[in-house]
């Protein structure tokens, strides 16, 4: 298991590298460049600012600088907020976005854990029906209209929770974090249906069932674990995306996360932070799946993960 | 007295494509520590019947046209789903076909084991444990403490059967059915399970319903058999009555459908005057291995073929036997290189097949051809019959459309197939009939070597036999040479002119199929030919009184 980790973490490298040989290449091939505004800046002044943001070197030497700043942990300054670190400001956006992105994935595995239970052990009724056709119009609702709606009934009609903030009011985190957590939760209903649906047919439930035992302790003590192995590895993924495409949320709901630092850079051409972010939602993505990975395999005894050699 | 009292037991499917009668008027007495086997083939309803004693079946679409059930006064049939689970795993146990899916893969045994006794008796875990050491001892496994913490497939297929018997009987039942339980396993281990189970139910005096599609297993251990046959018990009676004195027509199908015979036309070999066709020269076929068998870990050097030597001449049939494991599938692969060789050479006109290039060798493929075990995944569903054998035809060259049609009716023809049917799909024919199509499409390159891998054992007895016999035909009349490979001694006997027996990736013995099964000469043949269930009673039931019951594997080394 050590040897597997390892491993993973090894093969990470190769692919934070291209994310970042990539992304600087296109960052600087888009047209425009930090500091260019409507306002017309003097050419005296730009002069200065590209020289103290080393924008004047050629392409290939300012890659190589960033690379090494990028070794000693120094993801180098903001080129639009002053005087401010790429870091340091994503250290500050960091507790709002895994704050939502915990709300919504915990949302997302109660409601669609339990809708796609329901669903596999009563198939084909309408139960099931029901449950899979909310999951469908969740899978099918892009959140920029289903975090508006909410707002629209819940916030404006029925008065009942905050519309937009963070950390303001008590209740400000449900429609936020219930809008990003129900399009996973329907994906994870489906997982969960098929998953369940495929272990409750096997031979060993019918031993199962040879054994007396009630049908409520065999879903749960015979049928879970294997049931639940396609969410989980899902749930890596998922989170990691959860995380990255929360900037629509934030920008909704006004929320101070990464996300919306993230969408910021891109139109500011803040280059440093275009890529901080990116490095930075890379590396979860990459940690997210590992951790899917280690989590099912001790879920299912089978799997013996080894590092090829 | 009887504890079981069946009558008059009709069972339906109502499905969507109508009705499907499962059982019809059945009526049969179990009594206290009788055993009862119910032999008959897939589709009779003898695994319907057993679901039914539990409770099991599922309604809908099972419905229960008439009849009743009783377990000790107690009528199944009206009994609500509290009652029925209080008998299931306490009062009735239940041994399934396949231990390698009828254990739960994502618990350790120690949890599945104790689980019985933990919800009848109402005890924790940790007081059952001394009850399931004591049990798994009782079936015959070593150190019970160690394989309580093991997960399922980190035992052999035996030792899982073992398990499962642990398991349903670890509330001393009244009554244990044991549906098919030997036969996804090896004959040595079934041998080994048979006794088993026979020594157990006269140790706790419990009655047991074996059902099986083999006679020759159930010859020594029934006190009485029912015979179905669609639904309906069409014969029963005593072993003796059965086996020596059965009047019905579908009884002695059944029991002719044994391969016993001789082939009374022999192949001989003469190896001073004749050059074989096959010749293998010390080949190997070795393979990583990262799967943990028990008290073993990490990775093995799986030696699946290690260097054998074998000859093949021009128009015999070769049988190769061996359990699973031997190594008998990977040699017959290695021969066609569809797996990739260690180190040796395979030699057919004195060309070495083991050193051709990738397109060298596409010419010389067509020289062998494989007919596969299971004739459901070997042909391609979205392939009509028509479709499969002319891309067979088409490999000899470009050919014109009526030569084409042609030549599949000839081959329909010679597999005892309807040439009218060559536009249907594989899933309108039976397991049977694809076989023969299976069969055609490899006859139809007129290959010089056929290498069958267990070409019968996904089949009926009844089906197997003219699969058997077709093969057999063909093999004549064509002067095919054939590898025939096969677990299943009494197939090989009928169908091989000479025998080599495989054990642990090497060849132990070959010879021919008359000497080689009156006088084996190694210890595995002989371990080997004694398990063969026989059918006849009066030698099967010598064979239980040995007591010797400890699982055994690996049991002998080569």
């Amino acid at each position: 298991m050590l040897k597997f980790i390892l491993f993973r973490i090894l093969q990470a490298i190769p692919v934070l590298l291209i994310v970042i040989t990539v992304t600087f290449a296109l960052v600087h091939a888009a047209p425009g460049g930090p500091f260019d505004s409507e306002k017309k800046v003097s050419p005296e002044i730009l002069k200065n600012l590209n020289e103290r943001y080393n924008l004047n070197a050629p392409v290939y030497e300012e890659y190589l600088d960033y690379l090494s700043s990028l070794l000693q942990g120094d993801l180098g300054p903001s080129f639009k907020y002053v005087n401010r670190s790429v870091t340091e400001m994503i250290l500050t956006g960091l507790p709002s976005t895994l704050e939502l992105g915990l709300y919504a994935i915990m949302i997302a595995l109660m409601i669609g854990i339990s809708a796609g239970l329901l669903a596999a052990v009563r198939p084909n009724t309408w139960i099931d029906y029901v449950c899979m056709s909310i999951s469908m119009l969740g899978i099918c609702l892009p959140s920029f209209l289903m975090g508006p709606l909410l707002v629209v009934v819940f916030g404006i009609w029925l008065e009942w929770l905050p519309v937009s903030g963070w950390g303001d009011s008590r209740w400000d985190w449900v429609l936020p974090s219930f809008t990003l957590g129900f399009a996973y939760a329907a994906y994870i209903a489906r997982l969960t249906r098929g998953g369940m649906l495929e272990i409750l047919s096997q031979d060993f439930i019918r031993t199962a069932r040879a054994k007396g035992l009630s049908e409520a302790r065999i879903v749960l003590k015979h049928a879970l674990k294997g049931g639940l192995l396609p969410v989980v590895t899902f749930l890596g993924p998922a989170f990691a995306g959860l995380l990255s495409g929360s900037f629509i949320i934030e920008t909704i709901f006004q929320i101070p996360g990464i996300g919306r630092l993230y969408v910021q850079a891109a139109f500011n051409r803040d280059y440093t932070m275009i890529m901080g972010t990116t490095i930075f939602f890379s590396v979860l993505i990459v940690v997210f799946n590992l951790l899917s990975d280690i989590i099912a395999a001790t879920l299912n005894p089978r799997i013996s993960y080894q590092a090829k050699q | 007295m009887s504890i079981l009292s069946i009558e008059n037991l009709s069972i339906s499917f109502h499905g969507r494509e109508g009705i499907t009668r499962a059982v019809l008027n059945a009526s049969f007495k179990l009594d206290k520590g009788e055993t009862i086997a119910i032999v008959g083939e897939s589709g009779s309803g003898k695994s319907v019947l057993c679901s039914s004693i539990m409770g099991l079946l599922p309604m809908p679409p099972a419905r229960i046209e008439n009849g009743t059930i009783e377990f000790q006064g107690q009528n199944i049939l009206t009994s609500d789903n509290r009652q029925l689970r209080g008998l299931r795993g306490n009062r009735i146990g239940m041994v399934f076909q396949d231990p390698m899916t009828s254990l739960n893969p994502y618990l350790k045994i120690k949890n599945q084991i104790t689980e019985p006794v933990c919800l009848h008796q109402r005890m924790t875990a940790k007081a059952a444990w001394p009850l399931a050491i004591a049990m798994l001892n009782e079936v015959g496994l070593p150190d019970p403490e160690q394989i309580m913490n093991l997960y399922p497939h980190q035992l052999s297929g035996g030792m899982r059967q073992r398990v499962m018997i642990a398991m349903a009987l670890i509330n001393k039942p009244d009554i244990l059915i044991a549906d098919e339980p030997t036969t996804a396993l090896d004959v040595t281990i079934q041998s080994q399970i048979l006794k088993l189970i026979k020594k157990l139910q006269r140790e706790y005096n419990i009655a047991v319903i074996f059902v099986s599609h083999d006679l020759g297993v159930v010859a020594g251990i029934a006190d009485h058999i029912l015979v179905m046959q669609q639904g309906q018990i069409v014969e029963q009676g005593t072993p003796d009555n059965i086996f020596y004195k059965s009047q019905h027509p579908y009884t002695r199908n059944l029991l002719d459908s044994i391969p016993v015979r001789a082939k009374t036309e022999k192949f001989i070999a003469n190896s001073a005057d004749t050059k074989p066709l096959l010749t293998l020269q010390h080949l190997r076929t070795w393979y990583q291995s990262n799967d943990n068998e028990l008290f073993r870990s990490g990775r093995n050097l799986v030696k699946a073929v290690d260097d054998v030597n074998l000859q093949i001449f021009p128009g015999e049939t070769l049988g190769l036997v061996g359990e699973s494991g031997s190594g008998k599938s990977t040699l017959g692969r290695s021969v066609m290189r569809l797996v990739q060789i260690t180190d040796g050479k395979i030699l057919l006109d004195d060309r070495n097949l083991a050193e051709l290039s990738a397109s060298e060798l596409k010419l010389y493929r067509r020289e062998f051809q494989m007919i596969f075990q299971d004739p459901y995944a070997s042909l391609n569903p979205r392939m009509t019959i028509f479709d499969a054998l002319s891309e067979a035809l088409q490999i000899r060259g470009a050919l014109s459309e009526s030569t084409i049609h042609e030549e599949i009716t000839l081959l329909m023809n010679d597999v005892g197939l309807d040439p009218a049917s060559i536009r249907k799909y594989p899933h309108e024919f039976s397991g049977g009939q694809r076989q023969r199509i299976a069969i055609a499409r490899a006859i139809a390159l007129k290959p010089r070597l056929i290498i069958a891998d267990e070409p019968v054992s996904a089949l009926d007895v009844t089906i197997q036999a003219q699969i058997l016999d077709l093969l057999l035909m063909l093999v004549k009349k064509n002067q095919l040479t054939m590898l025939f490979i096969s677990h299943d001694l009494s197939v090989i006997r009928y169908m091989s002119d000479r025998v080599a027996v495989m054990y642990q990736g090497i060849i132990v013995e070959t010879g021919d199929t008359e000497s080689l099964f009156a006088q084996p000469a190694h210890p595995y043949t002989k371990t080997l030919l004694s398990a063969i269930p026989l059918p006849d009673p009066i030698r099967e039931r010598a064979r239980y009184r040995q007591v010797n019951v400890k699982s055994s594997e690996p049991h002998i080394t080569p």
